[in-house]
C-alpha cells in the first residue's frame, strides 16, 4: 500500500527515481536541485540503489554522459537548475532528435546577472526550444508521480524522447509536503523495464548522430519534432493508467472553476495553488475567476487548452520570466500565437511577476484579474506589464 | 553549387537519424569536394609510403609495383600529400570543370 508521509519534495523526487531504478545517474551540484542529486547518490553510496552515480566535473559533462549511457541502453537521471541547465545548453538539443529518452527534473530558478539563487522560470524558459517532453509540477505530489509519468512515457517505443519534470525551485524543492509515495510493487506496475528500440553494442554496432548533411537535415529535424507532437498521445496515455492504477488523474491543462468564469488565470507550476486561493477570495466575492494551469508545456496542448478556456472573455497570463525586448513573456507569446485570428478567442493580457524569488501572493494575482478587467474595455500601451517593479 | 534536394522523406528516414548499417560511410564519395588533385611524378618518387602514411581520408593504396595511387572517388583534394612528400614528386593541380 501506498503511504502517505511528510517528506522533502527532493527527497520525494529522489525516491520516486530510486523507485523507477534507474542504471545510471550522471550530475553537477547546483542549487536549489541538490538535495535531489544527494539523496540519490546516498542511496547508490548504501546500495538502497543499484545504479552508477557519476559525478562529473560540470553539467556540460553530465548531459554528455547521460547521452551515452541512455544510448548504450541504460535507464538515465539527471537534474539540474539555472546556470548548470544553461551550460548542458549545448548537449540539451541533442537527445531529442538522437531519440535517447533521458529524464531530468529541473528546480526551476532565476539566471545571473544579478547572482539569484531563488525562483523563477527564467531558466527552463530559456530552454524551452530543447525538443524534450516538458510537464510542470504544482506540488511536491505531482514532482513525485511526473517523475515516474516521466519514464513511462520516455521510454515507451512510440516515444524514445527525453522528458523534464520541472519543480519550482526552493518553493517545491526544499519544503516538506504530504506526498503519498508509492511502493516497489505498485511502480512495478506501471513502470516496465527500458527496452529501447537501438543501443550502443559493439556485436551490433550502429551509428547514432551521424552528420545531416542539408539533404537529410531538414527530415531529420521534422522527424523529430512529428515525433514530439505524436508523444502527446502516449503523455495522455501514460495518466490515465496511472489515474487507474493509482487514483490521481493528470491532465495537460488543469482547471479550477472555469466553466462560467469571464476570467481565467492562466498559470504554470507553483503558483498555481495560490491561484486557487485567489479563484475562491474573488468567487466568494462574486468575480467570475478561474484558473487553468498548464501542466504539460512542450508539446504544447493547443486543443486542450482551447477547449479549457472557451467561453472565457479573457485571459490573464502570468509569465515568471522577463525576456528582455521580445514582444510579451514565453507563455503570453505562446498564447498569443495560438488564439491569433481564432474566431470567438479570448482577450490574451500578459502579467511577469514572481521573478528571482519575489513572492506572488494571492493579491498580486488579484490585481491581475483586476487590470484584466479594466482592460477588456479599454486596452492598454503594453503588450505586457511587470507586476510589483517598483519605480522609485 | 550542387541541388541539395532531399535524398529521404521525414516518415521513412531512419529511426533518431541512426546508421544502422557499420562502415557504410565508405559509399560516401567525398571525391567531389575536391579542387585540385594530386598528380604524381614517377621519375622523383623514391616508394617510401610518406603520402600513404599522411593521406587523413586513406584514399591511397600500394599498387603491385610498390607506387601509391590515390583513389579519386575519396581524395578531397588537400594537398597534405603534396606537402609532406620529401621528394617533391607530388604536385597538385587544379580540377577542371
Amino acid at each position: 500500500m501506498s503511504r502517505r508521509v511528510g517528506i522533502e519534495v527532493s527527497i520525494a523526487v529522489a525516491e520516486a527515481v530510486r523507485l523507477a531504478d534507474v542504471d545510471v545517474v550522471a550530475a553537477y551540484p547546483i542549487t536549489p536541485q541538490t538535495h535531489i542529486i544527494e539523496h540519490i547518490s546516498e542511496l547508490i553510496a548504501t546500495g538502497q540503489l543499484d545504479a552508477n552515480f557519476i559525478p562529473v566535473e560540470s553539467e556540460h559533462a553530465a548531459m554528455s554522459c547521460c547521452c551515452g549511457s541512455s544510448a548504450a541502453g541504460a535507464r538515465t537521471f539527471t537534474s539540474s537548475s539555472s546556470q548548470g541547465l544553461l551550460l548542458m545548453s549545448e548537449v540539451l538539443f541533442i537527445p531529442g532528435p538522437l531519440r535517447l529518452p533521458i529524464v531530468m527534473v529541473v528546480a526551476d530558478r532565476a539566471l545571473s546577472a544579478p547572482i539569484n539563487i531563488w525562483n523563477d522560470h527564467q531558466d527552463i524558459m530559456s530552454q524551452r526550444d530543447i525538443g524534450w517532453i516538458q510537464t510542470f509540477a504544482q506540488n511536491g505530489q505531482e514532482a513525485f508521480d511526473l517523475t515516474l509519468h516521466a519514464f513511462r512515457v520516455a521510454e515507451d517505443r512510440r516515444v524514445s524522447l527525453p522528458m523534464i519534470v520541472t519543480i519550482d525551485g526552493f518553493i517545491l524543492s526544499h519544503v516538506i509536503e504530504p506526498v503519498k509515495l508509492l511502493t516497489q510493487e505498485e511502480v512495478n506496475q506501471y513502470l516496465p523495464p527500458f527496452k529501447p528500440r537501438y543501443r550502443l553494442d559493439p556485436k551490433r554496432p550502429i551509428t547514432m548522430g551521424p552528420v545531416g548533411i542539408p539533404e537529410v537535415y531538414t527530415e531529420a529535424k521534422v522527424a523529430h519534432n512529428e515525433a514530439l507532437k505524436a508523444s502527446k498521445k502516449v503523455i495522455l496515455q501514460g495518466w490515465k493508467e496511472f489515474a487507474d492504477l493509482f487514483g490521481r488523474q493528470y491532465h495537460p491543462v488543469e482547471t479550477y472553476r472555469s466553466e462560467d468564469a469571464d476570467i481565467l488565470l492562466v498559470t504554470m507550476g507553483s503558483i498555481s495553488e495560490t491561484a486557487i486561493g485567489a479563484v475562491d477570495a474573488m468567487r466568494d466575492r462574486g468575480q467570475k475567476v478561474g484558473l487553468a494551469r498548464i501542466l504539460l508545456w512542450r508539446p504544447f496542448p493547443g486543443p486542450e487548452f482551447r477547449r479549457a478556456t472557451r467561453g472565457a472573455k479573457a485571459l490573464a497570463v502570468v509569465d515568471r520570466c522577463l525576456p528582455p525586448g521580445a514582444t510579451s513573456g514565453p507563455v503570453g507569446t505562446e498564447l498569443r500565437s495560438l488564439f491569433y485570428k481564432v474566431p470567438g478567442a479570448p482577450k490574451i493580457f500578459n502579467f511577469i511577476a514572481g521573478l528571482g524569488g519575489r513572492d506572488v501572493r494571492v493579491k498580486h494575482l488579484e490585481e491581475m484579474v483586476d487590470k484584466t478587467m479594466a482592460y477588456i474595455k479599454r486596452r492598454p500601451k503594453e503588450l505586457y506589464e511587470v507586476i510589483g517593479a517598483h519605480e522609485k | 553549387m550542387p541541388d541539395t534536394e532531399a535524398i529521404v522523406g521525414w516518415k521513412t528516414i531512419t529511426f533518431g537519424c541512426h546508421i544502422l548499417e557499420p562502415g557504410s560511410s565508405a559509399k560516401f564519395m567525398t571525391g567531389d569536394w575536391r579542387s585540385q588533385r594530386p598528380v604524381l611524378d614517377k621519375e622523383k618518387c623514391i616508394r617510401c609510403g610518406i603520402c600513404w602514411i599522411y593521406c587523413p581520408d586513406m584514399a591511397y593504396s600500394r599498387t603491385q609495383d610498390g607506387y601509391y595511387e590515390v583513389d579519386m572517388d575519396y581524395c578531397k583534394g588537400c594537398g597534405i600529400c603534396a606537402h609532406e612528400c620529401p621528394r617533391g614528386a607530388i604536385t597538385m593541380v587544379p580540377e577542371e570543370l
